[in-house]
């Protein structure tokens, strides 16, 4: 009765609104959560339900990841995909952020840019493929422009945004104390909005990810988003599994890559 | 007592047309060196507007505002302003806070090495005078709203500003701290012989701190009347349950009551309780 009582406590603590869970109650749930999908996915696949050719099952996949490896260069997809997302998703970045801190900090700049940029990301980034071999021509740089194309004007807006959120006081503080415009770029507005805008990038990466397979349409020959297209030709759908997943397992590394870079960066955002 | 910030026929209107809003009417006010004036008045006086048109954040529609005589032009140096609140930079510790105007030019304009030795000498000085020693490395999310504002008024200290304009600064406080916050502020007056002008809603604090109040009327904005306190210099806590303190809290008060148009509201409370009790019946 006792421990039942306890246990009733216990769980009702922990569903408390934005209340707060032990470090291995979380992990608990965490890997709940990675793992009962898991399961399930593997329960379907040996109960015989479905055909093995709609939906092979963890083995499989993990067995074909292996003979992808070993023969066939799963490496090489890997590497060129990873290479591919990054090349489109840094040429984005640098272009990006300066002009989405030049929108959120000049009107002028916001009028002229923003309306123009809201028309552009409606657009389709796959819609844009046919023009993309026409003018950048089907070789690794065509790919990079169509992750670009999917990321850049997105991205301009979430980091104009970033910068409009830097608090209007801590600039007026800094205009009282004498800094003139470009010692509140530098100074002020940049610092401040840094935190938010490691997480806009990390958002945006997982973006540029999905446009792996888009990009990998246009006359690619080798990447894991090609290797998906050509399993599907193929009806390998274990191979279209592992792809996937490894893309989600690749996303994921470099998203706590971000987090890891953001606590180390603003150690003040973590003191209490 | 000479002047240093003289303010002739200010004008502000905020919009156009027929959204104008005159947030100020026909301001004028002579503030004297050393003097510490507080601002009180019901919402939308347009106090907090004339502090921010005397430390250039805004710029007025006519009129001017001279400080020693010369026409402001923007914000300056000689001029610190002190914000209710969000105004520190959290990615910097609490030292390196008030040491920003450091790396501004214009904090650094005809330095020469002996003025950057003392400048550093300052900011351990008003991290002292502040009592802020033990709290120099931490970073401002980490201190108490009391102690983020006590880091606010050394940095706006830092490069010796003649004037010190002050927006609600004490408003987000609790009672205890903002005693606390009181004294501290009026002998950092006295030792600094900084020129404080200081908006407030809070009448007791009003008349406490300053030389004079300020009253303000709102639609359109502006001086309503001038109180000068009579208390003596070096205040005490003890000071506000004189009766000469409540005398004058209960004028100011019932002026800032008029102006504000608080009987419309107590019509329209009325016709509520009678709507109400129709409805009950």
């Amino acid at each position: 009765m006792m421990l039942h009582r306890k246990l009733m406590a216990g769980w009702n603590a922990i569903w408390v609104i934005r209340g707060n869970l032990s470090r291995r109650a979380y992990l608990l749930f965490a890997l709940s959560g990675l793992l009962l999908p898991l399961a399930a996915w593997w329960g379907i696949s040996v109960s015989g339900w479905m055909d093995k050719v709609f939906m092979p099952g963890p083995l499989d996949v993990l067995l074909r990841t292996y003979t992808w490896f070993k023969e066939d260069d799963l490496t090489g997809d890997i590497w060129i995909s990873t290479y591919r997302v990054l090349a489109g998703f840094t040429l984005s970045a640098v272009l990006a952020i300066p002009i989405g801190l030049m929108i959120g900090t000049y009107r002028p700049v916001q009028a002229m840019l923003e309306p123009l940029t809201d028309f552009i990301r409606y657009m389709p980034a796959v819609a844009f493929i046919p023009l993309v071999m026409l003018w950048v021509g089907i070789d690794e740089s065509s790919k990079i422009a169509i992750i670009f194309i999917g990321t850049f004007f997105q991205m301009i807006l979430m980091v104009a945004e970033d910068v409009r959120r830097v608090p209007i006081t801590q600039i007026e503080a800094a205009q009282t104390m004498g800094a003139n415009r470009g010692e509140i770029v530098k100074l002020v507005i940049v610092p401040s909005a840094k935190p938010a805008l490691l997480d806009t990038l990390r958002v945006t990466m997982g973006w540029a990810w999905t446009y792996l397979v888009v990009a990998e349409l246009v006359a690619a020959n080798s990447g894991l988003g090609y290797s998906i297209l050509r399993a599907q030709r193929f009806m390998q759908t274990d191979k279209i599994f592992a792809g996937i997943i490894l893309i989600g397992l690749i996303g994921l590394t470099i998203d706590q890559l971000f987090r890891w870079l953001h606590r180390r960066n603003f150690p003040w955002m973590y003191k209490k | 007592m000479t002047t240093k910030i003289s303010i002739q026929a200010a004008h502000k209107t905020f919009g156009s047309g027929d959204k104008a809003i005159v947030a100020l009417q026909e301001v004028n006010l002579e503030i004297g060196s050393n003097e510490f004036v507080t601002f009180v008045g019901a919402s939308g006086c347009g106090k907090s507007t004339l502090l921010r048109c005397i430390g250039g954040l805004e710029s007025l529609s006519s009129g001017s505002i001279k400080v020693d005589g010369v026409d402001i032009n923007g914000p300056g140096v000689d001029r610190a302003m002190v914000f209710q609140h969000y105004s520190l930079y959290p990615w910097l510790t609490v030292t390196e806070n008030i040491k920003f105007s450091r790396n501004l030019r214009a904090g650094r304009e005809d330095l020469t090495s002996s003025d950057v030795e003392a400048a550093s000498g300052r900011a351990d000085a008003l991290i002292n005078l502040m009592g802020l020693n033990h709290v120099r490395d931490a970073y401002p999310n980490q201190l108490s709203g009391g102690m983020q504002q006590r880091v606010a008024i050394a940095r706006a200290l830092l490069s010796r500003p003649q004037i010190l304009l002050m927006d609600e600064p004490f408003g987000a406080l609790d009672a205890q701290t903002r005693e606390v916050m009181h004294d501290m502020i009026l002998h950092v007056s006295k030792l600094e012989k900084t020129t404080i002008v200081f908006v407030t809603h809070d009448v007791e604090e009003a008349i406490y701190l300053g030389q004079r109040v300020v009253v303000m009327a709102p639609r359109p904005g502006r001086v309503d009347s001038i109180y000068t306190v009579d208390l003596p210099a070096q205040r005490d806590q003890d000071m506000k349950l004189a009766p000469g303190f409540l005398q004058q809290k209960k004028a100011i008060l019932t002026r800032i009551r008029e102006t504000a148009g608080m009987r419309t509201d107590l019509e329209l409370l009325e016709r509520m309780t009678q709507q109400a009790a129709q409805h009950m019946q």
